[in-house]
C-alpha cells in the first residue's frame, strides 16, 4: 500500500493523513517511496505480492512515472505476477482523466474514482473540486480504459439529504457505474470543517433513522441490480471484488509504504515469526529524512499477541458476507477453534438466537440484518473471545 | 516548656464570652483584632481568620470547628483572663454553638451595619438569650459605604429589646472601637459563678484528634480544679482516664500546672477517639460524681448522602480516609452500605448540607480522595402495623434509610417524615416568590412578621427532604441573595410516602428506587425517565423506561433500538484506531449491569445517582 499524501485541497469531511500543500519535490518523494518499498519487502521476505493499492491523499496527482517507479521497485524485490491487482485512487478532475492512459501504461489495471456524489450542490458542501458532469466523464473514461475494473466511491447521509434525493442518486449511479461500488455513510469526524458546521447548527445533523433507511435502501437496490454486498461498505458484481481490500478483512499480510501508511506483516528477515502492526511517520518531510538515512521511515512497530491477532481477525472478518472461515481462524488459532470459542453458551449463541449471527460449517458470519449493527455485536464477542 | 500558673487569675477576673453572628458579618475578623489587641498574637497584616485552622475554613471563610483562645488584658490596673470561645457560624452546627455558649456568661452579638439583622443573627441571639447570657450588641463594618448603623440599632431595639445606646459601632477590619468592645466585655459580662472548692465539673465543648497525643478536649470548668495525674470520668461513656496535660489555648496549646473553676482550656487524658470526648459531655473526678451539665445530646444527623469510591479498587483507601477524617469529627455518622450500581460504600449522616460539603472538600484536600456522592436522603420512619415485621425488627417504629427497606402500605399504620422549622428573613419585594417557593416545597406557614419597614421574617414548617437538595440555592437565587435561611429540627409529621420504582422493559432497577412523597412522584419519575433515556446506550431492541408506584406506571420514555451501527470505513490506519475503541467497549462489558436483557453501564448509574453539582 503506497501512500501519496498530497491533495490540492482538503475536502470538508476529510481527516486523513493528507496534506493540501504543493507537492514536495516529486523526484525525492518517488525515490523515498521506492527505497522504503524495497527495504520493507526485504525485511518481510515476502516472496509474492498479490495486489498493490496506491492510496492517499490524491494519488492521481502523482505522475505516472512515480507509479511506474514504485511498481518496478516492487517487482524487483518480490514476485509481482502479471495478473496482480494494481489499483490507483483518482479524483475526477480534468487533469487526472487525461493521465489515465499514462497510469495504465505505468502498470495500473484498476481504478477507484472518488465520485462521492452526483449532485453539484452536494459536491460543493463536501468541498470537492469537481462537478457532477466532470465525475461522469471521468467514470466513462475510466471504464473505457479499465473495463470491469473501475470502482466508484459514493457518500450518503449528507446533512440535509432526503430519502428521495438519495434514491435518485442511487438510480443515477446505477446508470453510470461499472462493477464495483464503495458506499460510505458520511462520518462527521471531529476536527473537520463539515463537523464544525453541523455542530454549530449551520447544517442539520442527519437523523439516525434516516441513515438506517438510506443504507437499507442502497443495499436492496444494489443487490437487486446484481451486486453482491460483500463487505459493510463494498458492493461488486460479476466477481469484481477488490482483492486488496479483502486482504485487510482476511487479516492477510500487507506492507504500508509512505507517510502515515499502516502495515501488518512478519519480519522474517530478523528471524521473527510474529505479526507486527506498523505505522510509517506521518509528516512527509520527516518521513523522507528518515527514509534517506535509514532506508525506511517506520514510526512505530508493535508485535501483535495471538489474542490481538484474533481480535483483529474477528472484528474485520465479520465485516464481510463470507465472515471468518474455520480454515482462516485455524491459521491464527490452531488450538482453539471457532466452535470452541463461540459455540457454547454465551454472547455468540445469544446473538445467533436473535438472528444477528451465524456459526455453521461455513464459519462465523453476520446475517443480513447483523451486518448493519455489527458494532453493537463486536464488544460482546470480543469479550467472549478474551475469556 | 514553661508551664503557666493559672492560680493568679481569681474567678472575679475571668470573663468567658463568645462572638455570635450571621455568616460573614465579621465574627472571625473581630476575633483576629481581639487577639491582636491583647497581644496574644502580634499585629501583622497576615492575621486573617487566625482561629480558622482548617484549609476549608479559610477558603470558604467559615468557621467549622470552634476554637477557643485565652486572652490576657489589663484594664484599670487589673489583669483579666478573657476566654474567647469561637463558635461555628453556620446553622448546621447550632448544637455546637449552644454547647460553646453554655461555657460562657456573655456574648458579643455582631451585626453587619449594612445587612442588618439576618436569620442567624436571630437564631444565635435566641440561643444566647435562652442561656441567659449578657449580650453586647456590636455593629460592624461601619467603614463601608452603605453602612447604616442607626437603622440597625433600631432593628436591634425592636427585635431584641436592647436599647440603642448599648450598641457599639466598630470596624473590625480597621480596628475602630474594638478596644471599647473589650472594655464592655469586662464591664458588662459577669464573671463565672463557680467555686474552686467544689468538686471538679468540666464541660467538653469541643475535641480534636492529634496523632501523637491523642484526643485534645476543649473544656470549661464549672467547678473545682484539674491537673496532671488526676483520675477523671466521662459522664456519658463512664470511662476512666488519667490526666496527662492541661493548659490554655493562646490560641496554640500552652500547658499550665492546673486549670481552675471558671477557666477555659484543654485537656489530654489518654482518650483514643473523639467519640470518647463528645461535645456537651461532663467530666468529673473519679469517685466524686457530679450532676452532669444539662443539654448534652448525641449528634443527630439531618442529612444523609451515599458515599462511594469512584472505583471499587479505591475502597480501602477511602475507608481509611473516612476513619481518619471522622477521628476529628464525631458528629458524622457512618454506616456501611452497598449499592448494586456503585459497589461497597457508606451512608453518611451529616448535621447539614454545609457540613457535608465541607466534609467532602476536606476529603479531597486533605486525603486526596475523589468520591461519588449520591443524592441525600432523609431518615423516614414507618409505624408498623404488621405483627410479623414488628417481631422481625424488635420494635414497632423503624427508620428507613434505604429504599429497599421500605415497608409496604399494608404493613404500616403511618409513614413519617422529618420536618424542620425554617426561618427566612427577606426584603419584602421577594415575599411573593418566596411564599410560592415554600408552597412548592410542601411547607406550611407558621408565622410572618415585619422586622422593620423593609424586611419580613417568615417561619415555615418544611419537610426536611424538600430543603436538603437545593432549597437554599433556590431561595438565594430568587431573592438575588438577600434572603437568609436558618432552620431547626421540628420533629416528625405524618406523610403520604411511597416507593417509586424504575423499570427497564418491565424489570426493576433496584439502584434507582426512591422513597418519595406522593405529591412529588410524578414529576420526579418523569425527570428520571428522561435522564435515563439520555444516559443508557441504545441497544438492538426497544427499551421501555418506566417509573412505577407498585403496579401503577406513572411515567414512561422509550429508547429506540439501533438499526444501523457499523463504522463505514475500515482500512489501513482505521483498523488500529478501531481496535482500540472496540477493546475499550469490550472492557466496558465487564462493568455492565444487566437488568433483564438491558445493559446499563456503570457510569450511567453514577451520572444518575450523583448529587447535582451546581453548588
Amino acid at each position: 500500500y503506497p501512500q501519496w499524501p498530497y491533495c490540492r485541497k482538503r475536502c470538508s469531511y476529510c481527516n486523513f493523513n493528507a496534506y493540501a500543500v504543493p507537492a514536495a519535490d516529486e523526484a525525492a518523494l518517488r525515490a523515498c517511496l521506492v527505497r522504503e518499498a524495497r527495504t520493507l519487502l526485504r525485511l518481510s521476505r515476502v516472496r509474492s505480492v498479490t495486489s498493490v493499492f496506491f492510496g492517499g491523499g490524491t494519488p492521481s496527482l502523482a505522475s505516472p512515472g512515480t507509479i511506474a517507479a514504485v511498481l518496478e521497485a516492487v517487482a524487483g524485490a518480490a514476485h509481482l505476477p502479471a495478473g496482480a491487482e494494481i489499483t490507483l485512487e483518482a479524483n475526477p478532475s480534468s487533469t487526472s482523466t487525461s493521465s489515465l492512459a499514462g497510469f495504465r501504461a505505468a502498470g495500473v489495471n484498476r481504478l477507484s474514482i472518488g465520485v462521492q456524489s452526483l449532485d453539484d450542490a452536494e459536491l460543493r458542501m463536501l468541498g470537492r473540486e469537481h462537478t457532477a458532469a466532470e465525475a461522469r466523464e471521468a467514470v466513462e473514461a475510466a471504464r473505457g480504459l479499465f473495463p470491469g475494473r473501475t470502482s466508484i466511491d459514493l457518500l450518503f447521509g449528507l446533512p440535509g439529504q432526503s430519502r428521495d434525493a438519495w434514491a435518485q442518486r442511487l438510480e443515477e449511479t446505477l446508470r453510470l457505474c461499472d462493477d464495483h461500488i464503495s458506499l460510505y455513510q458520511l462520518t462527521l469526524e471531529r476536527g473537520t470543517a463539515l463537523a464544525a458546521q453541523v455542530r454549530e447548527g449551520a447544517l442539520p445533523a442527519p437523523p439516525q433513522d434516516l441513515l438506517a433507511d438510506m443504507y437499507q435502501t442502497a443495499r436492496a437496490v444494489l443487490v437487486g441490480s446484481g451486486f453482491r454486498h460483500y463487505e459493510v461498505s463494498n458492493f461488486a458484481r460479476k466477481g469484481a471484488l477488490s482483492t486488496h481490500n479483502l486482504s485487510y478483512w482476511r487479516a492477510d499480510q500487507y506492507i504500508g509504504v509512505g507517510p502515515g501508511a499502516h502495515g501488518r506483516f512478519v519480519l522474517r528477515d530478523e528471524g521473527g515469526c510474529r505479526r507486527e502492526a506498523r505505522v510509517q511517520i506521518l509528516e512527509p518531510l520527516a518521513w523522507m529524512r528518515e527514509v534517506q538515512s535509514h532506508g525506511h521511515g517506520t514510526r512505530s512497530r508493535a508485535v501483535l499477541s495471538p489474542l490481538e491477532q484474533l481480535e483483529e481477525l474477528l472484528s474485520l472478518g465479520l465485516r464481510t458476507d463470507e465472515g471468518i472461515t474455520h480454515e482462516r481462524w485455524g491459521h491464527f488459532s490452531p488450538q482453539l477453534s471457532l466452535q470452541a470459542v463461540f459455540g457454547g453458551p454465551g454472547e455468540a449463541r445469544a446473538l445467533q438466537q436473535e438472528g444477528w449471527l451465524v456459526l455453521d460449517s461455513g464459519g462465523l458470519r453476520c446475517t443480513w440484518a447483523g451486518l448493519a449493527v455489527l458494532d453493537s455485536l463486536l464488544p460482546g464477542l470480543l469479550w467472549q473471545l478474551q475469556r | 516548656q514553661e508551664k503557666l500558673d493559672m492560680s493568679t487569675y481569681p474567678v472575679e477576673s475571668i470573663r468567658n464570652f463568645s462572638i455570635i453572628a450571621h455568616v460573614d458579618h465579621g465574627k472571625s475578623t473581630l476575633a483576629d483584632r481581639l487577639l491582636e489587641i491583647t497581644g496574644t498574637i502580634s499585629k501583622t497584616d497576615r492575621n486573617k481568620q487566625v482561629l480558622d485552622k482548617l484549609q476549608v475554613e479559610r477558603e470558604r471563610g467559615i468557621t467549622v470547628k470552634a476554637q477557643s483562645a485565652s486572652l490576657f488584658y489589663n484594664h484599670e490596673g487589673i489583669n483579666y483572663l478573657l476566654n474567647l470561645i469561637d463558635t461555628p457560624g453556620h446553622v448546621d452546627f447550632s448544637y455546637e454553638v449552644s454547647r460553646s455558649l453554655s461555657a460562657c456568661q456573655g456574648v458579643i452579638l455582631v451585626v453587619d451595619a449594612n445587612e442588618g439583622i439576618q436569620a442567624q443573627t436571630v437564631a444565635n441571639f435566641y440561643l444566647a438569650f435562652e442561656a441567659q447570657l449578657s449580650i453586647i450588641p456590636v455593629i460592624n463594618k461601619i467603614d463601608l459605604k452603605n453602612a447604616d448603623p442607626e437603622r440597625v440599632e433600631k432593628q436591634i431595639e425592636k427585635l431584641f429589646d436592647i436599647p440603642t445606646d448599648e450598641c457599639i459601632r466598630i470596624s473590625a477590619k480597621q480596628g475602630t472601637n474594638v478596644e471599647k468592645v473589650l472594655q464592655k466585655v469586662i464591664e458588662k459580662i459577669p464573671p463565672p459563678q463557680c467555686n474552686t472548692a467544689d468538686p471538679l465539673k468540666a464541660l467538653v465543648f469541643d475535641s480534636t484528634f492529634d496523632h501523637y497525643r491523642g484526643v485534645i478536649a476543649n473544656i470549661a470548668l464549672f467547678g473545682g480544679e484539674i491537673a496532671k495525674g488526676q483520675k477523671i470520668v466521662s459522664a456519658h461513656t463512664k470511662k476512666r482516664y488519667e490526666v496527662n496535660e492541661v493548659g490554655i489555648l493562646t490560641p496554640n496549646e500552652q500547658p499550665t500546672h492546673k486549670l481552675y473553676a471558671g477557666q477555659v482550656g484543654y485537656l489530654i487524658a489518654g482518650m483514643k477517639e473523639v467519640t470518647e470526648a463528645q461535645i456537651g459531655d461532663t467530666l468529673f473526678l473519679y469517685k466524686q460524681p457530679v450532676e452532669p451539665l444539662p443539654g448534652f445530646k448525641s449528634a443527630k444527623p439531618m442529612v444523609f448522602a451515599g458515599m462511594y469510591p469512584i472505583d471499587q479498587t479505591e475502597y480501602n483507601n477511602l475507608k481509611s480516609a473516612l476513619e481518619r477524617l471522622t477521628l476529628n469529627d464525631s458528629s458524622v455518622t457512618v454506616h456501611r452500605d452497598s449499592s448494586l450500581a456503585l459497589g461497597a460504600g457508606w451512608r453518611l449522616g451529616f448535621l447539614g448540607l454545609l457540613h457535608m460539603e465541607v466534609f467532602n472538600q476536606r476529603l479531597e484536600q486533605e486525603y486526596n480522595m475523589s468520591v461519588i456522592l449520591t443524592a441525600p436522603t432523609v431518615p423516614y420512619k414507618a409505624v408498623l402495623s404488621s405483627a410479623k415485621l414488628i417481631k422481625e425488627y424488635g420494635k414497632d417504629q423503624i427508620t428507613i434509610i434505604n429504599p429497599a427497606q421500605f415497608p409496604d402500605k399494608l404493613s404500616v399504620s403511618e409513614y413519617l417524615e422529618p420536618t424542620v422549622l425554617g426561618t427566612i428573613v427577606t426584603p419584602h419585594e421577594y415575599i411573593g416568590k418566596i411564599i410560592t417557593l415554600c408552597q412548592d416545597r410542601r411547607a406550611v406557614q407558621k408565622d410572618m412578621l415585619y422586622i422593620d419597614e423593609n424586611r419580613v421574617m417568615l417561619k415555615y414548617l418544611f419537610p426536611l427532604n424538600e430543603i436538603v437538595v437545593d432549597f437554599y440555592d433556590a431561595l438565594k437565587s430568587l431573592s438575588s441573595g438577600y434572603a437568609s435561611f436558618d432552620y431547626e429540627d421540628a420533629g416528625y409529621q405524618s406523610a403520604d410516602l411511597i416507593k417509586m420504582d424504575i423499570l427497564l422493559n418491565g424489570n426493576p432497577v433496584e439502584e434507582l428506587a426512591t422513597v418519595i412523597h406522593n405529591d412529588k412522584a410524578y414529576a420526579a419519575g418523569k425527570l428520571l425517565c428522561e435522564r435515563l433515556k439520555e444516559t443508557i446506550p441504545r441497544q438492538l431492541f426497544e427499551i421501555a423506561i418506566q417509573a412505577a408506584i407498585g403496579k401503577k406506571i406513572i411515567a414512561r420514555e422509550t429508547l429506540k433500538p439501533y438499526r444501523k451501527n457499523v463504522v463505514a470505513k475500515c482500512y489501513g490506519g482505521d483498523i488500529t484506531r478501531r481496535m482500540k475503541l472496540l477493546r475499550r467497549q469490550a472492557e466496558g462489558k465487564r462493568l455492565m449491569r444487566k437488568i433483564g436483557n438491558v445493559e446499563v453501564p456503570r457510569d450511567a448509574f453514577i451520572r444518575l445517582l450523583k448529587r447535582e453539582t451546581d453548588k
